[in-house]
Parts: structure tokens; sequence; C-alpha cells
């Protein structure tokens, strides 16, 4: 094959991401699973690396976690989603970024539903009007956030204080990358890599001096698919999905597991907990677990943030083992101090899984 | 340990490596037509069995190919025969469940 060939084959895989002005929309249910990540993706984006992040205060829920719980149906969830592109369009912005997987699944199918069916995007401009007499412009770019850090991950890297690198051997850490189903899998060619080669977080880590490991279960769902938690009668299901991903990684001795979506590190992390006392094994070494951190935690590490203003402190799984082999310096008696330095409950330590 | 009111599913995946296809292979040998099914599940939904039992010979071959005990399942078969009259690749699945029968019974 000629290499201009080749060439055009792989810019099918690339997302041509503009690189600035943006409408920020945050994720409902990340803010209370990982608060500090949306506060510092802001801050790395909008007050580190200059860009144009814009945030409403009228934001609300897109409706992807009731639509996908089925407890709405689509034309109100896309109702909803029309409200957020009516607050774009009065903002004067053009490009939208979603913070959670779900929402940036949602903007996808809506607006794809609408090019397949345009007498239903009038249908929706009629009920936001008649609700709420709102009109909007449809986005000229819908990304997900972790697409704006994939595209920034050189910026980052460059203003690096620490790279991803085992302090005591050199080597570079081994880092695990789950991607949310509904970034890759609804519609993969508007993930960067596609189907094929999604490299949003792998992309992260190679840049930021890491190594990323591959395990057979690599793409498998964490587990979340929110009935399969919501309902408690399915939670077995959850954890199931994800006990398969751990037995899989566990030959490969990975370090941490980066995430780009809500749900993603919050069961990866929790269900470890469950794991441990249910079945009375550990996935990391010396009995601790393997640390989930969204990309937002990595890049804020690698930028030299403090690991507790990061919220690493509402972690199940004890992430000091990993600061350690990063050479980040912390102050043990911090961590559960809050951001007014006020002293936070301490958690009941779990009996198999070791924690701080 | 806490009761958390839900627990680990049995894990259904399958290692091609370590499974032990001697009893797939030995039907193969009586019944070759087995080596036709596609799976489609016609043989299935004809059955009579299956609405109180459970029965299914697209399930039965899937489990054997999987190296799956099928002993239990076998005895809900009438061998009516209504799975052979409606299987498109034409296979003979009563005689494989008799065949299937002669392995149990030889073990």
């Amino acid at each position: 094959m000629i290499y201009q060939g080749k060439q055009n084959i792989w810019s099918d895989y690339q997302k041509e991401i503009p690189h600035d002005h943006w409408f920020y929309v945050r994720s409902c249910i990340r803010q209370s699973f990982f608060p500090a990540s949306e506060y510092f993706f802001v801050k790395i984006v909008r007050d580190l690396l200059g860009k144009d992040l814009y945030e409403s205060k009228h934001h609300t829920t897109c409706g992807g976690i009731a639509y996908h719980c089925d407890t709405i149906p689509q034309e109100t969830a896309m109702t909803i989603v029309a409200r957020q592109f009516a607050l774009m369009t009065e903002a004067g912005y053009k490009n939208l970024v979603a913070s959670c997987i779900t929402s940036f699944g949602n903007y996808t199918e809506t607006l794809e539903t609408w090019r397949e069916f345009p007498e239903l995007e009038a249908r929706i401009r009629e009920n936001l009007w008649k609700a709420c007499r709102r009109e909007f412009e449809k986005p000229e770019y819908v990304a997900h956030a972790s697409d704006i850090v994939y595209m920034l991950r050189n910026e980052i890297a460059e203003k690096a204080k620490v790279r991803l690198i085992d302090k005591t051997t050199g080597e570079p850490l081994r880092i695990v990358e789950h991607i949310g189903c509904h970034y890759s899998k609804m519609f993969p060619h508007k993930g960067v890599g596609g189907a094929e080669y999604p490299c949003v977080l792998s992309g992260m880590v190679e840049s930021w001096g890491g190594q990323v490991i591959d395990y057979p279960e690599r793409r498998h769902c964490c587990g979340f698919g929110f009935r399969q938690y919501l309902v408690k009668a399915n939670r077995g299901y959850s954890v199931s999905n994800t006990h398969k991903k751990f037995e899989s990684m566990e030959p490969y001795h990975p370090d941490a597991i980066i995430t780009n979506c809500p749900g993603c590190p919050y069961f990866l992390d929790r269900w470890q907990y469950v794991i441990s006392e249910q079945t009375g094994k550990t996935y990391g070494r010396d009995g601790f677990g393997i640390p989930v951190f969204t990309y937002e935690e990595l890049a804020g590490l690698v930028l030299g943030y403090d690991p507790w203003d990061l919220g690493l402190q509402v972690h199940q799984v004890a992430v000091e083992p990993f600061l350690d082999k990063l050479g980040v310096a912390y102050d043990p008696d911090a961590k559960y101090l809050g951001v007014n330095k006020e002293e936070l409950l301490k958690p009941t330590l779990p009996t198999v899984l070791k924690c701080f | 340990m806490p009761d958390f009111g839900f627990s680990l599913s049995k894990s259904s995946s399958v290692s091609l490596d370590s499974l032990d296809l001697g009893l797939y292979g030995e039907l193969e040998r009586l019944e070759p037509g087995v080596k036709t099914c596609m799976a489609c599940g016609s043989c299935s939904a004809a059955c009579t069995a299956s609405v109180w039992s459970g029965m299914s010979v697209r399930k039965l071959i899937l489990n054997l190919q999987r190296g799956k005990d099928v002993e239990k399942m076998l005895g809900s078969c009438m061998l009516c025969g209504k799975c052979s009259m409606v299987c498109p690749r034409g296979i003979n699945t009563r005689h494989l469940i008799l065949s299937l029968c002669r392995i149990y019974k030889k073990q």
C-alpha cells in the first residue's frame, strides 16, 4: 500500500477537535462521585492553558441517566438536550463539550436521530418553545472533555512536574485504560481512533510517560450498566462484570487504571472493596487494590497539584502506594481535611482491602 | 462478611484452551450432521418439551461445544422428532439425541 493511502485511511480515525471556544456542560453524577475532577478540568484548560471555556449556571442534567434507566421517553430527553443547545446558542458558542460520557452519547444520539428524522427535530423545537420559549442552533461540534485533554496532552506534558515513571526503578508505570461504553460503542466513529484504535486515554498515558497495558477484557464494560446497578437485585451482574475485568488484568500487574466515564472509575474503585469482602481477594500488591483515576485526576497529578485537592481521598482504594511510586509529595495527616481545612469524617476501614 | 444483598455470579467465560471436548468428538463420530448446525434455534422453537423443561437441541449442541455436561437435559426429550422436521440443515436431531444417550450409557 502506498504511504498516502495509509494516511488517508488513518485520517478516518482522527477527530478534528476545535482548539478553542467551548461551551462546557457538567455531569450530574460526576459532581457527587469525583467532584474535584470537573473543577480541575476547568482549572487546567481555562486557567492554566488559557482556553475559552464557558459555563452556564442554568445548565441541568442532560436527561441521559433517566433515559438509559427507561424512566423518561427519548422525546423528553431530546427536549432537555435542546434546552442545553439553546443555552449554548444564547451564550454565543458553537462547540459543545460534555463532561459526562453518557451526556456525550446522548447529545450525539439526539443529533444523529434528528439527521435521520428531521420531522422529529421540528417537533422538539416546538416542544422547547412551548415549554420555555427558547430557540437553538445545533452545535457545530460535540466533544467529550477527554477529547479536549487528549488534544492538549502534549501541552500538559510540557508543563508536567512529574512523569508517569516509577521513581524507584525508572521504568514507566503500567497503566490500564478503560474507555466508557457511551463514548466508544454507541457511535465509535465520533471518538478518537474509532472502534478499532480508540486512543483517547492511551494517547494521554503515553504522552505523560506511562506504559499502556493490554489485557483480554480491555473493552469489557465496567459493570455500571445503569439498571444493573440501580436495581439492587441486579447488582450481582454489575459486580460480576467488574470481577471479570479484574481477573483478566490481574496477571499484567497494572499500577493504576485511567477512565473517562463517570460510572467506570466509581464502580471499578468501589467494587474492589465489595469483591475483597466477598472473595477475600485484592488485586494490587501487598493487600492494596488497583487505584482508579479519572483523566483529570491523572493530569492534575502530572501537573503537580496536591493529591488531596484533586479529591483522591474520596477513592475507596488507597492511592498512597501509587503516589509513592510516582514520587508525589503528600501529607497523610491532611487526607481527611476539607478544602476549608476542617476535619472531614474518617471512613471505617474495610476488613480485607488495605486502606489508610 | 457484610450482607450486601447481592453477590458475584458464577463466571460464564469459556477457556477454549482447557476444554474437554471428548463428548462432542464422540458425538461427531456417531452423528456427523452436528457439524453443520448453525445454531438457528428452529429446533428449540419447535420443541414440545421446551415450554415446561427448558429442553433445547441448540443449547445442547452449544453446551457440548463448550465442554459442558448435558445429561440432565437429555432426560427432557420426548423423541417426538419435530426438531428433525424443521431443521434447515436437515440434521437428524433424533439420532443425535439417541447417540448422546448411548454415549452416556456406555460411560
